[in-house]
């Protein structure tokens, strides 16, 4: 397991590079000008050309790219041409904002998506699970920014509970949280509820249905952690995109998180800003995706024994002792 | 030779409810199986004989499927009018059933020796390292050494998951089994042994058998009697000596003609010609009648009752009245 957790880190390396050469490719046939918008619109076209000198910006493709990685290999992710002030401390002031926000949105989505899924399925055939489906649908189609000024507009405005701009306090989290969780738990319970249908049809739950298990052991037990392992997928996946792109929330409840400072950044043509943005969000989500295969080599023993690669069954031996036990019969 | 019965059907009717038809799977089934006894359930694919087997556990697919009428008598009581909780104390316990697809029959995530144990601690009241202690033992009785007592479905071959299935099957000491087929998905080298392994498990603990198969020599070996299921009804029922010299019904006649011999010079097989009647519109007479070569125009307006043409040889053919009585 070890080995493989190893070999995977340092598959990492090439999709890094990979990521980082289309950023700087996109950043370079992308019109706009860092310099002119660091010194505004009053600025002579010889300033903004010294400026354009002094970052570098016309040296060729390659040189940048070698400079953009060797700094990086230096623990240097660059300083915002805005700002002034390093990309990392930035991110790192800005991270746990969008962590919260997102391990919130998602721990409240899976919260509410599974039992609801679970529920359609066990129901299938009756009202509950037309009733489910009929509501998962609304809330997965329904826009994300409509949802939050409906929120604000309620929670906010007319009843005055929840604070909609402060996330100073604990209170102001509700909102931005309930926000990211509607759609998220929709699509959790629409996938828990088709893949809960999927195991429930299969033979080996028939089987323990044989054994005489009754249906709670039967669907928790048996039905669920079959049924989970491509829920955890989508998950993970979902937990690994809001990392860069919850933005839509975060701007309309002015959390100071990743996706408004990279979207702000390509806002600014801030190259430092985009380039190493986009590599650190990217990398977030590689370790995620990682992470959920970790776990899907917890839950599923078939996918376990590729990583283990050879297990310590000895074959032989065994085989002799198996035909000699039919042979007694 | 009077033994006690085991399991009584009467009158079974079980219907399948889909959009838009209603399948009549099985229609007026009856069945005795007498403790110790194996009964061999044959007919073609389709015809109602896992429907049958699986009304007994009452694990037919909820919703669609549906015990419209009949008992089903066992050890006196009727388990059609049991509550759930009741029934999980039969399943697996008095009443046990090999699967026809061990390769599908097993929880891909849980330990084959967990699986069994499973069964053994649910029906027992005790401790959970003595359950892995006799889910070891079921094991090693099966063939399986108790050392992959931990591993998982994918590490075994079809035979051996099959062997699983049948210790899981077996380790409550069930009266009855109900295998349904449970050597087809196998290689013939395996189906014996997966026979052989039965027969002496079935001496040992003395149960009783219901045994669905397609294979006429598996029933010519290891059952006590046969009924011959089709289209949901069972046509022709009696001892195997009496079914294997005496079969009346054209239908059996059929099943023994389309075996192929060794000692005649025929090139071609003889199948039965025709398919078995849509189970959502049964025709009115009999059931055989499109398929049937001894078919006269009556045949096609009544359905033939069941004729008793030697004691405990019962056929459903208006032909047998004349023929044997």
């Amino acid at each position: 397991m070890a080995r493989y957790i190893a070999k995977r880190v340092l598959m990492l390396i090439p999709v890094m590079l990979g990521i980082s050469l289309v950023v700087l490719i996109l950043i370079d046939i992308t019109p706009g000008d860092p310099a002119r918008m660091v010194l505004g619109a009053q600025a002579t076209q010889e300033q903004v050309d010294e400026l354009r000198e002094e970052l570098g910006l016309n040296d060729p493709l390659p040189v940048r790219y070698g400079r953009f990685l060797w700094s990086v290999l230096h623990g240097d992710f660059g300083t915002s041409l805005l700002t002034k002030r390093p990309v990392a401390d930035e991110m790192l002031e800005r991270f746990p904002y969008t962590l919260m926000l997102v391990t919130l949105g998602t721990l409240l989505s899976v919260l509410i998506g599974i039992p609801i899924g679970i529920f359609a399925a066990v129901n299938q055939h009756s009202w509950k699970d037309n009733a489910a489906i009929f509501l998962s649908l609304i809330a997965v189609s329904m826009p994300n920014f409509w949802f939050a000024l409906l929120l604000i507009r309620f929670f906010g405005v007319r009843l005055r509970w929840l604070p909609i701009s402060r996330v100073a306090v604990w209170q102001g989290w509700i909102l931005p949280c309930a926000t990211m969780a509607l759609g998220l738990a929709a699509l959790i319970a629409r996938q828990m509820r088709s893949d809960m249908l999927e195991v429930l049809r299969q033979d080996y739950i028939t089987t323990a249905r044989a054994k005489g298990l009754a249906d709670g052991r039967l669907i928790y037990r048996h039905a669920l952690k079959n049924a989970m392992i491509p829920v955890i997928m989508v998950i993970g996946g979902i937990f690994g995109t809001s990392l860069g792109g919850s933005l839509i929330t975060e701007v309309i409840f002015s959390i100071p998180g990743l996706g408004q400072y990279i979207m702000t950044g390509l806002y600014n043509r801030d190259y430092p800003v985009i380039q190493s943005g986009i590599l650190i969000v990217s990398a977030l989500f590689a370790v995620i995706i990682l992470i959920v295969d970790v776990i899907f080599a917890l839950v599923d023993p078939r996918i376990r024994l590729q990583y283990t690669g050879k297990a310590k069954r000895k074959a032989g031996k065994q085989v002799g002792k198996e035909t000699q036990a039919i042979e007694n019969f | 030779m009077a033994k006690e019965i085991l399991l009584a059907i009467r009158n079974l009717v079980v219907k399948y409810h889909t959009d838009d038809a209603v399948i009549h799977a099985v229609n007026n089934v009856n069945l005795a199986v007498k403790k110790g006894e194996t009964i061999g359930l044959v007919g073609e694919t389709g015809a109602g004989k896992t429907t049958i087997a699986r009304s007994i556990l009452r694990i037919l697919p909820p919703h669609t499927a549906k015990i419209v009428s009949g008992e089903i008598l066992f050890s006196g009581r009727d388990i059609t009018k049991l509550s759930e909780k009741e029934m999980c104390k039969i399943r697996g316990n008095k009443i046990a059933m090999i699967f026809q697809d061990p390769m599908t029959a097993l929880n891909p995530i849980e330990t084959v020796g967990f699986q069994i144990a499973e069964a053994i601690q649910l029906h027992n009241r005790i401790s959970r390292s003595e359950a892995e202690r006799r889910a070891c033992n079921m094991l090693e009785m099966v063939g399986i050494p108790m050392e992959r007592y931990s591993e998982y479905p994918h590490q075994f071959s079809g035979g051996m998951k099959q062997r699983v299935v049948i210790a899981m099957a077996l380790s409550c000491n069930p009266e009855l089994i109900l295998a349904d087929e449970p050597t087809t998905a196998l290689d013939v080298t395996i189906q014996a042994q997966v026979l052989a392994m039965m027969q002496s498990l079935k001496k040992r603990l003395g149960t009783s058998v219901v045994l669905i198969t397609h294979d006429l020599g598996v029933v010519a070996n290891t059952c006590n009697s046969v009924a011959v299921v089709y289209a949901g009804e069972i046509v022709e029922y009696g001892t195997v000596e009496h079914i294997f010299d005496f079969a009346s019904h054209p239908y059996t006649l059929g099943l023994f003609g389309s075996l192929p011999k060794l000692d005649s010079r025929e090139r071609r097989l003889k199948p039965i010609k025709g398919l078995m009647p849509d189970p959502t519109a049964l025709p009115q007479g009999c059931r055989f009648y499109d398929r049937c070569p001894e078919a006269v125009r009556k045949c096609s307006q009544t359905a033939p009752g069941e004729v008793e043409i030697a004691p405990g040889h019962l056929v459903k053919c208006i032909k047998a009245k004349g023929g044997a009585a």
